[in-house]
């Protein structure tokens, strides 16, 4: 039972990153515009080479990139290329691979969208449950009304205020860059502590706008179960009311959460890339930000492919995790 | 009449209850207990000046219409009547505890270990996501923190023994059980840890007749086994007549009498006792329904003196007036109505 699910899950997962890459390969293809004219021409116009030898060196590159070879050959190419990540090169920074500026921005992204999203979920849910259930101090319930007014700020305004507010008036924090200028890279506290300065804000913006959806979202189901007869029974049955909380309240209001969690993952990107654009972050955000504006289209198309292919991932993942949360779930 | 009732006693067993009745200390006495709900639309009196005694073996059946203050009555002595509705006063007496006089954490307790409620578990009462065992093993530690994990375990298998459920069940979850099968899981939970009292909130509702049966058989066993004091709530007077002591009847928010279910069904006393025995099909008059007339009132807007008299077939002047208080008639069975004001022995 349990095996079949498995199985279908990932022959599903194949096939959103099968169709997704497709969709990838065509688009551009459909269009009138020319990559490597576009690029190599820019070059020619700066001096340097003949219209004679551009057209030579589009013809080498073409061939180079395979360009030449009827559509379902490249196509072919290009598929085995994805099943091993390689999206090709990119053209401004030819010849670094697509991969390579995925691997080097990436870890920057995954700090920073790894904790931020865990974080406002965890805070959200929590503030969300508390705030919905009758025996909480009203005090305690109180903390998530101001979050849940922040809902309706995007990143960037709140992005915006925390810059001018924290980093400009009070000058708390830096106003923007993944580490101080003139610091090197290393593996010791004074970097790691830097580096930390340097991401508060960013996380800031990102949690305080993330974190009111979650409350709402969990309050409604709070309400909604702490009606439940198996709650009452719960405290008919003498149970401390944490245990009550825990494994009776939050646990079953916790279950439409986390389909939401694996639903938010898709958004969560596009709130970074606009996020790491205003704090001028070395992650993918910026470096799609970067490709977008200098025309690099392998890399767009790379970074939107892996981008694709990573959320598909994870939704997978948290669709496996589902059926350990519910058990109604697993015999279905 | 005590020579009599030990003779009796000698002979079978079946009435040693009504020995315990007379002799033996109630395990639990009900004195004056008080329920507003606060409305928007006014204050709702649920539960008026309420009180009765029960001893230990002793099976109470409790009916009336809805809204007429048996559920409300439960959760007032479980002490879980949530906002908007209070316990205005009275007394709840298990043992020689009153749970009316515990701070929170005793009641939390004295849930459970001195009084156990069984809700109408079919539908809805056990956690989708937690396994019946663990259901049980929190329910035990929350009240013996000290016992050892083996102690508990033991404690829960025997508790599903009883109520003829495969030690198996433990492992599973709600949704794999029948409905019947989560009324007994229900029904082992309430007596994991041995209560004096236990209520069972309309158990046999939402289950079929046969299972309805069974349900009500398990409780009888369990009953004997741990020697609690029941209180059954439902509607089903023919259900209950075969397996309770003695029957309450209660009405907007009023026990208005409470006798042996031999009396009651033989001889009630309060003309709505009455009324509701003569509305029970019976094989012999077959085709003739007999209900009620009227409707039962709103406890927002209660009719004057006894809020049943404007239904009532026997209704005195005085009755519109004059609000009746419960009386003892001799034999010790307790009526609410203005009929009996000669014959009570002292009220």
């Amino acid at each position: 039972m349990t095996f079949k699910l498995v199985i279908r899950r990932l022959v599903f997962l194949v096939l959103v990153i099968w169709a997704a890459s497709t969709i990838v390969f065509f688009i551009p293809r459909l269009s009138s515009r020319n990559a490597l004219r576009e690029r190599f021409g820019e070059l020619a116009r700066t001096g340097g080479f003949s219209p004679e030898d551009l057209e030579k060196i589009i013809a080498n590159m073409n061939q180079q990139f395979g360009l030449d070879q009827p559509l379902l050959t490249q196509y072919w190419h290009y598929l085995g290329n994805i099943v091993r990540l390689d999206f090709g090169y990119s053209l401004y920074r030819y010849p670094s691979t697509v991969s390579d500026l995925i691997a080097q921005s990436l870890p920057w992204t995954i700090g920073l969208l790894l904790v931020t999203t865990i974080l406002s979920f965890v805070i959200g849910n929590l503030l969300g449950a508390i705030s919905a259930w009758p025996r909480a101090p009203g005090w305690l319930r109180g903390f998530a009304t101001p979050f849940i007014l922040l809902t309706g700020v995007p990143p960037v305004i709140m992005g915006i205020l925390l810059l001018f507010f924290i980093g400009f008036r009070l000058k708390w924090l830096p106003l923007g860059g993944a580490y101080s200028v003139g610091v090197v890279p290393t593996w010791t506290w004074v970097f790691f502590f830097d580096l930390m300065r340097h991401q508060i804000l960013p996380a800031l913006a990102l949690i305080f706008g993330s974190v009111g959806g979650w409350v709402l979202s969990m309050r409604g189901m709070g309400i909604t179960i702490q009606g439940e007869d198996y709650v009452n029974f719960a405290e008919h049955k003498g149970l401390t009311a944490g245990r009550i909380f825990r494994d009776y309240y939050v646990r079953n209001a916790m279950l439409p959460q986390v389909t939401g969690f694996a639903l938010a993952l898709g958004t969560v990107v596009t709130s970074a890339i606009i996020v790491e654009g205003l704090f001028g972050l070395p992650g993918i955000g910026t470096m799609l930000n970067l490709a977008i504006r200098s025309n690099d289209f392998p890399t767009i198309y790379g970074i939107v492919l892996f981008i694709t292919i990573a959320v598909a991932v994870l939704m997978t993942v948290v669709e496996f995790i589902l059926p350990l949360l519910d058990p109604r779930i697993r015999h279905s | 009449m005590n020579v009599t009732l030990m003779q009796s006693a000698m002979e079978s067993s079946t009435p040693m209850h009504a020995l315990r009745a007379a002799t033996a200390d109630p395990v639990l006495r009900v004195r004056n207990l008080e329920v507003t709900y606060y409305t928007d639309s006014g204050r709702a009196k649920a539960l008026d000046n309420v009180s009765f005694t029960l001893n230990s073996g002793e099976k109470l059946g409790m009916v009336g219409e809805s809204g007429s203050g048996k559920s409300t009555m439960a959760l007032a002595m479980m002490r879980m009547i949530k906002p908007p509705g209070r316990i205005e006063g009275g007394q709840v007496i298990v043992g020689d505890t009153d749970l009316m006089s515990l701070d929170q954490e005793g009641m939390r307790k004295a849930r459970l270990s001195k009084i156990a409620y069984i809700p109408q578990g079919a539908m809805n009462s056990l956690n989708p996501v937690m396994r019946i065992g663990a259901q049980m093993v929190d329910a035990v530690k929350s009240h013996l923190p000290g016992e050892p994990k083996a102690a508990i375990e033991a404690r829960c298998r025997r508790a599903l023994q009883s109520v003829d459920l495969d030690a198996s069940v433990f492992r599973m979850y709600a949704h794999e059980l029948s409905g019947g099968m989560k009324q007994r899981v229900c029904i082992a939970i309430g007596i994991l840890l041995d209560p004096h009292v236990i209520i069972a909130d309309e158990p046999t509702s939402a289950l079929d007749v046969v299972t309805q049966r069974q349900v009500m058989e398990t409780i009888d066993n369990v009953q004997k086994q741990i020697n609690a004091a029941v209180i059954l709530i439902g509607h089903d007077m023919g259900l209950m007549a075969q397996f309770v002591d003695k029957v309450a009847v209660m009405y907007a928010g009023r026990l208005v009498e409470m006798s042996t279910v031999r009396e009651m069904f033989t001889d009630p006393k309060h003309p709505y006792a009455r009324a509701l025995i003569s509305s029970l099909p019976s094989l012999e008059n077959k085709g003739v329904f007999q209900g009620i007339p009227g409707l039962a009132p709103s406890l927002l807007r209660l009719p004057s003196g006894c809020a049943f008299h404007p239904r009532c077939s026997s209704a005195m002047a005085m009755c519109g007036t004059t609000r009746p208080e419960p009386r003892i008639l001799p034999g010790g069975r307790s009526v609410t109505c203005h009929l009996y004001d000669g014959e009570a022995s002292h009220g």
